[in-house]
């Protein structure tokens, strides 16, 4: 049944296996979008190792921490960068954070409900937004840009008024003692392997205070749910039919239509895919700081989008990939708690934010025109 | 059995007080390549949606394999075995030659829930079906971007053929290609129907539709004017059946007159 036929490139085919050689492995990494942010991280990393090497910054503690901001962005990140492939936008990532936080908070400390009841309402509530973003957008082909910077006014506005309509103030505290012993909160609350970090400090391999115990008692709740999502976006994106149709979507609506993939439904998950992210950063943070906050959250959304792009997703969908987004997240966290440990005044950090991604987009653009060009 | 493999009987449709079509009849028996041609308003896209399940006729009948079938959806279509390749091609640039094969179509692999795409055999069976065209896809990974506008051609038509397409409906394959990649296109073409395969090739370029096909439907405003085998006609004479007769006549006059003017 394997009949060359005898067309145009018959001549090249003895030289089949030359014609393997010539793509160079450079040229294969340059065909990975995550190429870009992977050099970013990595200059990132050999910059404060230079500058601030000696400070504390690349101790246990100090890493930890800056491992913990961009953990939190990157949760988002990649669930904007998967949203993105599938070429739309969300802008109501921010404002959904602070909703997710008062959702969990009223019914919590006002209406007595146990906490995990709380935290399950919430996500039904995100699947529910989620869903509407979704079903706007498909339904009437607004871009989902304008569709969800409505919902970034409508959530945030909503979050304000209803918090004090109920509470009489901005703030929700006092979760912090009804984390013990709740079934469900100690997913998003629990530090992991603090025997590795008790062992280490009784080693004296790390810092201790004053009283014996180790600065650093574990990985912080946000870095596990990061490594998490990370993985199984990437398994989605690489591994699934799921995932194929996400780049089909992005990369041509009417085409993949035409093939048979369901584009509608697609990108309604992809849009509850970044509400329930969102969620799990409220979780994640409200849970930490004991108190939901009305404007917990605000400007998440462009941080997440900046990340994705710097990540080397393309604005215009069907390209990117969730390790992208998670080393873009890495770079702007890393960076942001780094800048303390430098005499840079941290003004300069979102100078920084915007420089990056302004070079990124362009990278971005001159590596699709090369995934793409016609030979 | 009848010796066609699908009949499309006096078919007509209508969109208010526009008639579309008018009783356009074709035959097509397996390994056939019938050439539909027409110039622009003809009626050509209609017919092909009509062909492939998006519109449902007015009028007329169409027969497969002696049955008659009512399409409901362009998946019917596709169901039975006709497969349409539109002109856009759908085909994602920045997809590789693989993720495009099998857009929408994935085989998959493993337990259920946790179903993964089956990308070595789906690579596999990518490469393999581009080197029985005779393009050797260096790395099925490769973005279909990299690829020319007649390699994307043959690519949609062999994923067509792959999915079990026995009726090919092209529109327009060769119309945005060169002459050397257009002669590719058309040299697949003839293969596939070679295989057993009857094709229906859309095309308003007799140039391209003359050498390959066996008969040709020409559709002048919404109405065929025949279909004649390719013994009985000429190319000159498709021509200008197509554009209404005597249309090009007319303009060669009115060239010879401006010229004249011109010369004054």
């Amino acid at each position: 049944m394997f009949i060359k036929s005898q067309t145009i490139k018959s001549k090249k085919e003895t030289g089949k296996d030359e014609r393997l050689k010539k793509i160079s492995p450079l040229r294969v990494l340059l065909n990975r979008p995550e190429l870009g942010a992977l050099g970013g991280a990595i200059l990132v990393f050999i910059f404060f190792g230079i500058v601030a090497g000696d400070t504390g910054m690349f101790s246990a503690y100090g890493t930890l921490n800056f491992l913990d901001v961009s953990a939190n962005l990157g949760i988002i990140a990649i669930a904007a960068a998967m949203l993105m492939i599938g070429g739309e936008f969300d802008l109501s990532i921010g404002s959904m954070i602070g909703f997710a936080g008062i959702c969990i908070a009223i019914p919590a400390i006002y209406w007595g409900w146990p906490l995990w009841m709380a935290i399950i309402f919430a996500f039904a509530m995100a699947v529910l937004i989620g869903y509407f973003n979704g079903i706007m957008v498909v339904k009437s082909g607004l871009p989902s840009f304008i569709v969800t910077l409505a919902m970034l006014f409508i959530l945030r506005g909503a979050t304000l008024a209803i918090t004090r309509l109920i509470t009489g103030r901005t703030q929700v505290p006092g979760l912090r003692v009804l984390i013990e012993d709740d079934p469900i909160a100690w997913i998003f609350a629990t530090d992991t392997f603090q025997w590795l970090f008790t062992w280490l400090g009784s080693m004296k391999l790390i810092e201790l205070r004053t009283d014996g115990t180790p600065l650093a008692t574990g990985i912080p709740p946000s870095v596990i749910w990061f490594i998490a999502l990370t993985l199984f976006a990437t398994w989605i994106l690489m591994k699934t039919r799921y995932g194929n149709w996400i780049f089909a979507a992005g990369g041509d609506k009417v085409g993949a239509t035409n093939v048979g993939v369901p584009v509608g439904r697609v990108k309604i998950s992809l849009f509850i895919g970044t509400a329930v992210a969102s969620t799990i950063f409220a979780c994640i943070q409200v849970l930490d700081a004991g108190s939901a906050d009305t404007m917990r959250g605000t400007l998440k959304e462009l941080e997440a989008i900046a990340a994705a792009v710097v990540g080397g997703c393309l604005l215009t969908g069907g390209y990117g990939s969730a390790i992208g987004a998670a080393l873009g997240a890495i770079i702007f966290g890393t960076v942001s708690m780094g800048i303390f440990y430098t005499d840079v005044d941290t003004d300069w950090f979102k100078v920084f934010l915007g420089a990056m991604m302004l070079i990124a987009v362009v990278f971005n653009n001159y590596i699709r025109k090369k995934v793409t060009e016609t030979k | 059995m009848s010796e066609y493999l699908v009949q499309f009987n006096n078919i007509s449709k209508f969109f208010g007080k526009v008639i579309a079509l008018k009783d356009v009849t074709m035959k097509l028996k397996k390994g056939e390549i019938m050439c539909l041609l027409g110039d622009n308003g003809a009626g050509k896209s209609t017919l092909i949606k009509t062909l492939a399940g998006v519109h449902k006729p007015d009028e007329g009948e169409i027969i497969f394999e002696d049955k008659k079938i009512i399409f409901d959806s362009p998946r019917d279509a596709l169901d039975i075995g006709i497969g349409t390749v539109y002109q856009d091609l759908a085909l994602v640039s920045l997809m590789s030659v693989t993720r495009n094969f099998f857009m929408g179509r994935e085989p998959q692999k493993g337990l259920p829930l946790l179903k993964t795409f089956d990308i070595e055999k789906a690579d596999k069976i990518a490469a393999e079906r581009m080197g029985q065209i005779g393009i050797d896809v260096r790395d099925p990974s490769q973005a279909v971007g990299t690829m020319s506008g007649g390699e994307r051609q043959c690519l949609a038509i062999s994923r067509a053929i792959y999915f079990g397409a026995k009726v090919l409906v092209l529109d327009e394959p060769t119309s945005a290609l060169g002459v050397h990649q257009a002669s590719m296109v058309l040299k697949y073409i003839v293969k596939a129907a070679s295989q057993g395969l009857a094709v229906i090739l859309i095309t308003h370029n007799v140039h391209h539709a003359y050498p390959v096909g066996n008969s040709f439907t020409v559709l002048n405003r919404g109405k065929s004017m025949g279909t004649f085998q390719k013994k009985d006609i000429s190319r000159e004479k498709l021509l200008s059946m197509m554009a209404g007769g005597g249309e090009l006549d007319k303009l060669e006059v009115e060239l010879k007159e401006m010229d004249r003017i011109a010369n004054h």
